[in-house]
């Protein structure tokens, strides 16, 4: 008892010094102020950074070394192997050739709709929002309504009246921007309205600069991370949905993409007949690629609302506490 | 009382801006559904004459010999009668039948499925955002995951290994077609146990959003000086968490109810037609194969209804839940 009871009183002072010694260390080399625009690495961050990395370079670099996704051979529904790694479909082709061009499609339309939408809540969201008035009334209404419609079903009676030849990549990329852009419009102009009043931008319009030029060099660099995080979610939304397309046979014509492969794999009775290595690769890799996406927007959430960082960094340096505690009880 | 009549007054503009997309769409795009059917008769030999094509575009209620504007105040007179047209598909059944029968399978599925979503991904947002830094948190990442998993690959995997594989639920069709649909015992328990599959995909796949979303807003409200209040009160953990903490977390995702139903309506379409669900999704999509126009956009028309009907209840239960929105109003 007494034993005890004087070690804990022995160590008490030095894990509260060692804890204040790195809390000093921490605050001798203050970060520049870039640097917090940045994202701190997070093992999240890195996993995140790692997935979306690599599916981007298989998607860029892979349909360059695999061979043809068309060629037909005589090995249909084989399972994984040495020369085919991925197995093949039913008509013998390539899964990974396969697998290589539709991410890169998907990859391409992901894209391609993620800078359309971000674009057009852009517009809608920042510029409404900073002229005011019945531009921004009518703008937010605007957004709203299209907000409230549900896109997919929109999406599928358009491309249930566009015939099939003239179904082409652009239309459906621009079909897909025009119902995903309402979100991330209402969430920036939420974040213009509170940037729009502060000081330095009412200075700046004292001073006679033009609306484009305010909104671009005093408002934008705030509403860059916010930006950044609806780009990330628009692109997931984008490939879901085109997936979701292609996989009802409502997709571009003559585009190879994930959601075209699960639809070939679909009519082809992959699961049926017990061809998973047909089936699941698509699928995963779009939810792979979703993952990466979320896991690098949890950093950019971060920046946008610091209290998610604090409590990080509480947790941590109530993790280190917590070891250098144990490590004196114990020694 | 001010913002229940916003909210309906914005309703309604919502409804009038779907009608007139719903009449703009078919005559701004490139396809011509009379056209389209004209072709299909051709190809089977039958003549087209002047009168076809004219009764054609009578039938789909298209007569383009009028003005624009005449036809768009017959098209919305037409819609507040209940005339959405006959369909081609389902001749001679009228469109409002043939969604009037299909749409309470959707309405239940969903309606179900995403209360269930929304009530579990809630409560285990709570809880992970309660207490962050533990095992629990290593959930997230794969919470992601599975908000990022398309619902039609997801679905066809759970009818793989559940249905398939290990023999526990049916994986097709709304009911045993054996039984006569009806309220009636044998029937409703097989409608149950045919909508366990189409649930659980809808549940797992919108279950990460409701978590991340309640999640995050659970650590940014952890960090307000009331909840720093409470516990320096000494408050019992579960009081502060269920009083304090997560009554002002899930407004945020009250509030974002509307892009979350959205989702689950879109995820759902599709779902429906891996399952050959009896719903609203899969006629639209053979509406959409069979070049069934008019029953095309009555099913657009039902689903946008469906969908502005929940978000104005949920809009006016978060006046309830959130009485600053009352008092601003």
């Amino acid at each position: 008892m007494t034993n005890i009871q004087s070690m804990t009183g022995q160590t008490q002072a030095s894990p509260t010094e060692e804890l204040a010694n790195i809390s000093r260390g921490r605050g001798q080399r203050p970060k520049p102020a870039w640097r917090l625009m940045l994202p701190t690495p997070t093992p999240w961050l890195i996993t995140g950074l790692i997935l979306i990395g690599s599916i981007i370079i298989f998607g860029a670099v892979g349909p360059l070394l695999v061979g043809d996704p068309a060629a037909i051979s005589n090995t249909g529904l084989s399972g994984p192997s040495a020369d085919h790694w991925l197995g093949t479909t039913q008509t013998g082709q390539d899964v990974l050739a396969q697998l290589a061009h539709a991410t890169r499609g998907s990859l391409q339309i992901g894209f391609l709709v993620g800078v359309l939408a971000t674009l057009l809540s852009a517009f809608f969201g920042i510029y409404g929002a900073y002229i005011g008035g019945f531009a921004d009334e009518a703008f937010s209404l605007l957004s709203n309504v299209f907000l409230v419609i549900p896109g997919l079903p929109l999406v599928i009676v358009i491309s249930g009246f566009v015939p099939r030849e003239s179904r082409g990549l652009w239309t459906i990329a621009v079909v897909l921007a025009l119902t995903s852009w309402a979100a991330s419009a209402r969430v920036l102009r939420a974040q213009t309205l509170s940037v729009r009043n502060r000081d330095y931008v009412a200075a700046s319009r004292v001073s006679g600069e033009r609306a484009w030029r305010v909104i671009a060099v005093e408002i934008l660099p705030n509403l860059l991370p916010v930006l950044a995080s609806q780009f990330v979610f628009a692109v997931i939304a984008a490939i879901l949905g085109e997936a979701g397309l292609s996989f009802l046979g409502l997709g571009a014509s003559s585009s190879s993409t994930l959601g075209t492969m699960l639809f070939y794999a679909q009519n082809g009775f992959a699961l049926p007949l017990g061809a998973w290595w047909w089936f699941l690769p698509p699928g995963l890799m779009i939810a792979l690629f979703g993952m990466g996406l979320s896991l690098i927007n949890f950093s950019i959430d971060e920046i946008i609302n610091p209290k998610l960082k604090n409590a990080r960094l509480v947790r941590k340096r109530a993790r280190q506490a917590a070891r250098i505690q144990k490590k004196a009880v114990t020694s | 009382m001010n913002y229940v009549i916003r909210k309906l007054g914005f309703y309604a503009a919502a409804l009038w801006a779907a009608l007139t997309l719903n009449f703009i769409i078919p005559r701004l795009l490139p396809g011509n559904p009379v056209d389209i059917l004209l072709a299909k008769l051709q190809q089977r030999g039958g003549s087209i004459t002047e009168e076809t094509r004219k009764s054609y575009a009578i039938l789909l209620g298209g007569d383009d010999t009028q003005p624009i504007l005449a036809q768009y105040w017959t098209y919305l007179v037409n819609i507040f009668q209940g005339d959405l047209g006959v369909s081609i598909s389902y001749f001679p059944a009228k469109v409002t039948d043939v969604i009037g029968a299909s749409m309470p399978w959707t309405v239940i599925l969903v309606g179900v499925s995403t209360v269930i979503a929304a009530l579990l991904g809630i409560v285990l947002g709570a809880l992970v955002g309660w207490k962050p830094g533990t095992w629990l948190d290593s959930l997230v990442p794969a919470t992601t995951l599975l908000a990022a998993v398309p619902y039609f690959w997801l679905a066809l995997v759970l009818v793989y290994i559940l249905s398939r594989g290990l023999g526990l639920f049916p994986g097709q069709g709304g009911y045993n077609v054996v039984l006569d649909p009806g309220f009636n015992g044998p029937f409703i328990l097989s409608a149950i146990e045919h909508a366990i599959l189409p649930a659980l995909t809808i549940v797992i796949a919108s279950l990460g959003g409701w978590l991340l979303g309640m999640r995050n807003m659970m650590v940014s409200t952890l960090s307000e000086d009331y909840v720093l209040t409470a516990r320096a009160k000494g408050l019992p953990d579960r009081w502060i968490l269920r009083n304090y903490a997560a009554r002002n977390a899930v407004l945020p995702s009250v509030a974002g109810f509307a892009i979350s139903l959205g989702f689950v309506v879109s995820g759902s379409v599709v779902t429906e037609q891996v399952f050959s669900y009896p719903g609203i999704g899969s006629r639209l999509l053979a509406a959409v194969t069979n070049n069934d126009y008019a029953l095309m956009q009555g099913v657009f028309l039902y689903i946008t209804i469906a969908v502005l009907a929940a978000n104005l209840l949920v809009d006016l239960l978060y006046s309830l839940v959130d009485p600053r929105t009352r008092a601003r109003g």
